[in-house]
């Protein structure tokens, strides 16, 4: 903790520590001081002037984003000079400005409207006529207005300090200054769109939002992201039942102002016109449309036959089903159809790492650890690719803190150009190479290990000894992949472990016993897309599927019952580092059911009482007493990271059309 | 992209005048070399430098459209750069531009046809107590008239 | 002098080696006491170097006027970063035109007051920025560093004293704002020329993040003589804190322009008549720019006064940079402020909003208004606009391109009234006759 200082702001006493800037230190007291260029977290400019204040003793104002609070200092906002100040810089702002408003994505949500509003002169006294500049678009996601652009720098900076991209650059001078993509006119980038939401002005926008509505006819719904695992909170604009935007401008959640493409424009799968909204069933070999208790009453007859005459079945579930769900098609497989045969696709092996680690909780990290901790070293994964969120906080601490990153990898990677040191490491050769580090991380005063699908089984035990031998504190974050993978394990959807990693009386098949079972009766198919490239042994079973596609897995199934997607239903969901996130409801699409209510009204097709989902209950016990999972239950399962890149996302990325157009931004990029 | 050995030896030079790891800090001086022996800031050089340097051709880019010395464009053989800033335009440059215009024949940074010449109206060259002043290519000329100017302009004519 | 002759009431001090022959060469320079003053350096403490700086009242030649001795004693001793010293050879204020014979005629003098400020500040490396355009005087500054390193006057053990200094000389691509010296160290190290917040001023974190010593090529090339005669010999010819001379530059309606040394505190209208030959055709004067064109402008009747710093700052304008522009009585003011404001809006490095948008609002107001189509509150509103970019810009070029436009308009109003309601410039047809060469 720095030391504190004392200084005066319009009167109020205002202690804040040595170092603060004076534009946060009035927000500590409720003062706004109005700033365009000065963006929390990135580096300062000073360069639009709208903070502007008096401080005793400096004969000219200075500008608050700037200036350090020191020890006795005064500093007045609300002088006639001031105010006068702020009311020039807009007049300046607006003199080339479009004031085109009414037709500007921006409008009721743009900073310049509202300082204006709040601090601006009423009237224009600049009579020369407006230079217009035609609008560029610069991707499939980016345009760029220039007379719209007042020159804040925010897009340069969180491209470049943010997103370790670099892709905007500000060209020409005086005047004539405007921004620019990096090819010239057009963008190669990672179309995250940060730079479109941090703009304060309507100067950038969004192919997928233009002109599409008013902000305020919207109803914005905050809910995490379903692409990865990283856990991010991505707020969505709804209009007539249909979400016309993504964005985090409010800055909640665990990622902070951060969305990658896919939380921000990967949405419109969502009214993809190939979604399912109608069940369907196989009649004489083809799948036709039925109504839903045709379908449902076919499964719980089907299914109720082959579990009173004690048949096979296999119950695959979902990553990005929530813990409700998953927790209840648990328990629908184990006590309604008395099978222990149910897995899901695993993308990192948290089983073996909860074991090695024997309950101590404490060596599990946080997401804020990633902003946090001293030093890190990332094992086995492009993290700008695949763990977008997480590559954005390592890459922020790295930013304000100088932490050290270290990185072994297979090729190049982003994470290269602020780590430490880096090491390339063959398939199979990432723990040796790790252990080379040893003397390097030894020095650190503390570490955080992220490692992916590379590192499982009994090297996650070694690495756990690895790193209990630096004699330093260690937490780990083993790289899980789907939006609810980790979710996926904590309830029990593997074959040896039950909700909370009990371990299970009797282990059934895992999801490649299961396939390969020739004697397998039914196979029950809850979000997840296994026969994409692999085939059913068994060619009789009885297949149901519930997705929200005709994937390679529903096309095989003989039901096929159209699901719900997660920014249609509420629920909870787990990220990468465990922290368990609730969903919420921001469409509803026609013809499709959440999974929870499809087992549900299964189960009382069934007579089965399974009662409520007591996820609640299994958090409380798993945070009460880290679980320490049977030995040997990963070393069954197979362990395969989703392999999804920036503009990927499994089976889902297939139905989004941002990602699909957007041009593919390869690792040459991150050298 | 090849420079001449002359260029190099000048990159060679520059890039060993500045602390280890600063290297970049050649780029203003090394586009407007290269620029001179070129005719201009081309993609194909604004390429090479980048790669020399280790910067995005975008970061180069966004330097070289800030001076303006740097330019995208060929000009003409004798590059006539005429000040109409203060100390010139009270004795006579911007008079000494329209008349420069006139005489070949095109406006402000435009080439003749046959590309000898082209014209420039710049800032202040450092030259306010002989005004008005011109440069041609980086040769000073100082007190220039009308009259002056149209001599200079016939007799780099003559040579070709 | 190749391009104007000497006048009999120089106190030629920087200027002594003009018009010898090959002046710029080392032979000469060192037959004429060069490189004196390093060797005497060499043998007193940098504590005392700067203490004879600082007695000399040296004040910065760039145009802010900062005493260099001050600024020298700024840099950390303790650092454990390299140090550097940086000459800024911009030489960009229009109206200027004296750095670029300092450099072009005595290459030497400059090297050798570096070398001495390397000295006092332990800084072990320089770099001279000069302007794209003075491609002839980078081959003389860089045929002159190689010279001073072949005899040793540069180089790793300075005349066997164990101190070692390299000079190199770094080009310039067109930018007036690289003459601000943190815009200049940023092109210095390969960037846009935007400047740098403050602090950390360079003399704590300048060129490549280290302490450096910025100063002007007049100021460098005044420290030999202020070594070799001692502080007091050169304070004493100028006025109290105005050490020395310096070099005027006189330009526009004058018979006799020129780049004149004159003792600091030269009376103005002195300079005008008896050293600049007075006003052709025996015209009136109107007024006089008297530091280049950011500094406001003086009206005739204000041209009795001591050309120093604190007499100007006294009269609300500036010695800035010692380019004095002199108008007649034929001269138009709107247009005169019109250019100048063509100039910034033009140099304005785009960074910061009151300069970026304001001098290119004035630049089409000032157009618009000298073209006869401006209206009688835009007399108000030009100077308002100004006074609201005026102490509020990241750097001072927005000063520079407000404080003169401010004082043509408060001082000149009469002349803005007179371009009112479409009348046509009444200065119009009054055209230059350019002097003969
Ligand atoms: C817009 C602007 C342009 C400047 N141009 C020059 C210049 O061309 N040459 C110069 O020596 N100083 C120039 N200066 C002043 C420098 O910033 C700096 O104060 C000076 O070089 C320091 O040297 P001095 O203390 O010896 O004067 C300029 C300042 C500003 C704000
Ligand atoms: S595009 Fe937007 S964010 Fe970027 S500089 Fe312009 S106004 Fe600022
Ligand atoms: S990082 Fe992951 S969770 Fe965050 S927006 Fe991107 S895909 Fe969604
Ligand atoms: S005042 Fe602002 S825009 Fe003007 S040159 Fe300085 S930083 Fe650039
Ligand atoms: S917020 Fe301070 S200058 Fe822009
Ligand atoms: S004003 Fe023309 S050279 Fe200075």
């Amino acid at each position: 903790m720095s030391k504190l200082v004392r200084l005066e702001i319009d009167g109020k006493p205002v202690e804040v520590p040595a170092g603060t800037l004076v534009i946060n230190a009035a927000k500590t007291v409720g003062i706004e001081i109005p700033a365009f260029c000065y963006y929390d977290g990135l580096t300062l400019q000073g360069a639009c002037r709208m903070c502007l204040v008096e401080v005793e003793k400096s004969p000219k104002l200075v500008t608050a984003c700037t200036l350090a609070a020191a020890e006795g200092m005064v500093v007045r906002t609300q002088t006639p000079q001031v105010v006068q100040a702020r009311k020039a810089m807009l007049e300046f702002l607006l003199t080339n400005h479009p004031l085109d408003c009414p037709v500007c994505d921006k409008g009721g949500e743009c900073e310049l409207q509202d300082l204006t509003f709040r601090y601006g002169l009423g009237e224009s006294r600049f009579l020369e006529t407006k230079v217009h500049v035609p609008e560029k678009q610069w991707s499939a996601v980016v345009y760029y207005d220039a007379p719209r652009c007042i020159l804040c720098y925010r897009c340069v900076r969180i491209c470049k300090e943010g997103m370790g991209v670099s892709a905007l650059a500000v060209v020409s001078r005086a005047v004539d200054s405007e921004i620019a993509p990096n090819m010239g006119d057009h963008l190669y980038c990672d179309e995250c769109g940060m730079c479109i939401d941090i703009c304060p002005v309507g100067a950038l926008t969004s192919q997928d939002y233009r002109y599409q509505t008013r902000p305020w006819e919207m109803k914005h719904v905050g809910t995490i992201c379903t692409h990865c695992a990283d856990g991010c909170t991505t707020t969505l604009g709804v209009y007539n039942n249909r979400v016309i935007r993504g964005n985090n401008h409010d800055r909640t959640g665990l990622n902070g102002e951060f969305l990658c493409v896919k939380g921000r424009y990967a949405h419109d799968f969502i009214a993809h016109s190939e979604r399912l909204k109608c069940p369907l069933m196989r009649v004489d070999g083809k799948l036709v449309e039925v109504s839903w208790s045709q379908a449902l009453a076919e499964v719980a007859a089907r299914f109720g036959g082959i579990r009173s005459r004690g048949g096979k079945f296999g119950v695959i579930g979902s990553t990005r089903t929530t813990n409700e769900e998953n927790w209840y098609l648990q328990k629908f497989a184990r006590e309604g159809l008395g099978t222990g045969n149910i897995d899901h696709h695993r993308s990192g092996d948290v089983i073996s790492l909860l074991s090695a680690l024997k309950g101590r909780a404490d060596a599990l990290a946080a997401t804020s650890d990633l902003y946090e901790r001293k030093a890190a070293l990332v094992i086995g994964s492009d993290l700008a690719q695949q763990h977008p969120l997480v590559a954005f906080q390592l890459r922020a601490n790295w930013r304000h803190h100088e932490s050290h990153i270290y990185t072994v990898t297979r090729g190049p990677v982003r994470e290269d150009a602020y780590s430490r040191l880096r090491v390339r490491a063959e398939a199979g050769r990432e723990l040796a190479a790790a252990k080379s580090l040893r003397q390097a991380l030894q020095a650190e005063p503390e570490l955080l290990i992220l490692f992916g699908d590379c590192v499982r089984g009994a090297a996650v035990h070694e690495l756990v000894e690895f790193g209990d031998s630096l004699g330093i504190p260690v937490r780990y974050i083993c790289l899980v992949d789907y939006v609810n993978s980790r979710g996926a394990m904590d309830m029990g959807l593997t074959p040896g472990l039950l909700p909370g990693y009990q371990p299970a009386a009797a282990p059934g098949l895992d999801l490649a016993g299961m396939l390969a079972a020739a004697d397998l009766d039914a196979l029950w198919v809850v979000g997840a897309n296994p026969l994409k490239n692999a085939a059913l042994a068994a060619e009789r079973a009885f297949v149901v599927v519930q997705d929200l596609f005709l994937t390679e897995t529903a096309a095989r199934a003989d039901i096929v019952l159209p699901a719900a997607c997660a920014y249609e239903k509420t629920g909870t969901v787990t990220n990468v580092c465990g922290e368990v996130q609730r969903l919420s409801r921001a469409v509803t699409t026609m013809g499709a059911k959440p999974d929870l209510e499809i087992f549900r009204s299964l189960a009382a097709r069934m007579g089965l009482d399974l009662g409520e989902p007591e996820t609640d209950r299994v958090y409380a016990e798993m945070r009460r007493q880290l679980p320490v999972p049977a030995a040997g239950e990963a070393a069954r399962g197979v362990v395969a990271s989703a392999g999804d890149t920036l503009f990927t996302s499994g089976t889902l990325g297939r139905y989004c059309g941002v990602l699909r157009n957007v041009r593919e931004a390869p690792g040459g990029l991150y050298q | 992209m090849t420079f001449s050995p002359e260029l190099e030896a000048r990159f060679e030079k520059l890039l060993k005048s500045y602390p280890e790891g600063r290297e970049s800090s050649a780029l203003v001086p090394m586009l407007l070399y290269a620029q001179d022996e070129i005719g201009a800031v081309t993609p194909e050089l604004v390429e090479e430098v980048a790669r020399r340097l280790r910067l995005t051709p975008a970061a180069v880019e966004s330097v070289v459209s800030y001076y303006s010395m740097l330019r995208k464009h060929p000009v003409g053989k004798y590059h006539i750069q005429i000040c109409t800033n203060i100390s010139c335009q009270l004795t006579g440059g911007e008079e000494l531009f329209e008349h420069a215009c006139r005489k070949l024949g095109i406006g402000n940074r435009e080439v003749t046809p046959d590309g000898l010449f082209s014209i420039e109206e710049v800032e202040c060259l450092g030259a306010c107590s002989w005004a008005p002043a011109i440069e041609v290519n980086y040769d000073y000329h100082h007190k220039v008239t009308p009259e002056a100017l149209d001599r200079l302009i016939d007799s780099l004519r003559k040579l070709h | 002098m190749p391009y104007n002759e000497p006048s009999p009431l120089e106190v030629k001090v920087l200027t002594r080696r003009f018009g010898l022959a090959d002046s710029a060469s080392l032979d000469t320079y060192l037959a004429t006491g060069g490189y004196e003053a390093l060797k005497k350096a060499l043998g007193m403490t940098p504590g005392e170097i700067i203490e004879e700086v600082k007695l000399s009242n040296l004040r910065g030649r760039g145009g802010a006027g900062f005493p260099a001795g001050t600024k020298w004693g700024f840099v950390p001793r303790d650092s454990a970063r390299p140090k550097y010293v940086v000459a800024n050879g911009d030489e960009g204020e229009p109206g200027t035109c004296k750095d670029r014979l300092l450099m072009e005629y005595d290459p030497h003098q400059l090297i050798e007051g570096m070398a001495i400020a390397g000295l006092a500040v332990g800084a072990h490396a320089g770099y001279i920025y000069v302007r794209g355009e003075f491609r002839y005087i980078i081959r003389i500054l860089e045929r002159a560093v190689e010279e001073a390193r072949g005899r040793g006057y540069l180089g790793g053990n300075i005349l066997g004293s164990g101190f070692g200094f390299e000079v190199y000389v770094q080009s310039g691509a067109g930018s007036y704002e690289c003459g601000e010296e943190s815009a200049l160290l940023e092109s210095l190290e390969g960037r846009r020329g935007v400047p740098r917040i403050r602090p950390p001023f360079p003399a704590v974190s300048g060129a490549f993040q280290s302490p450096t010593v910025l100063n002007n090529i007049e100021t460098y090339s005044a420290v030999p003589a202020i070594i070799r005669e001692g502080g007091a010999a050169f304070a004493a010819l100028g006025t109290p804190r105005n050490g020395g001379t310096r070099l005027f530059c006189l330009s526009g309606h004058l018979n006799k322009p020129g780049v004149y040394e004159l003792p600091m505190g030269f009376n103005l209208l002195r300079m005008i008549h008896e050293v600049g030959g007075g006003i052709p055709g025996g015209k009136r004067l109107k007024a006089v720019i008297p530091g280049g064109s950011s500094c406001p402008v003086l009206k005739a009747e204000e041209c009795d006064i001591a050309m120093d710093f604190d007499s100007l700052a006294k009269a609300k304008s500036m010695l800035g940079s010692g380019g004095v522009v002199v108008m007649d009585e034929d001269t138009c003011m709107v247009q005169a402020a019109r250019r100048i404001m063509e100039f910034y809006a033009h140099e304005s490095c785009g960074w910061c909003v009151p300069c970026r948008e304001g001098t290119n609002w004035l630049r089409r107001l000032l157009r618009r208004f000298h073209a006869g189509e401006g209206s009688r509150s835009d007399i108000d509103l030009i100077g308002d606009v100004a006074r609201n970019i005026l102490g509020r810009t990241f750097c001072p070029l927005g000063d520079a391109a407000a404080m003169p436009t401010i004082a043509f308009v408060e001082k000149f109003r009469d002349e803005f009234e007179a371009h009112l309601e479409g009348r046509p410039c009444p200065f119009e047809g009054r055209r230059r006759e350019v002097p003969a060469p």
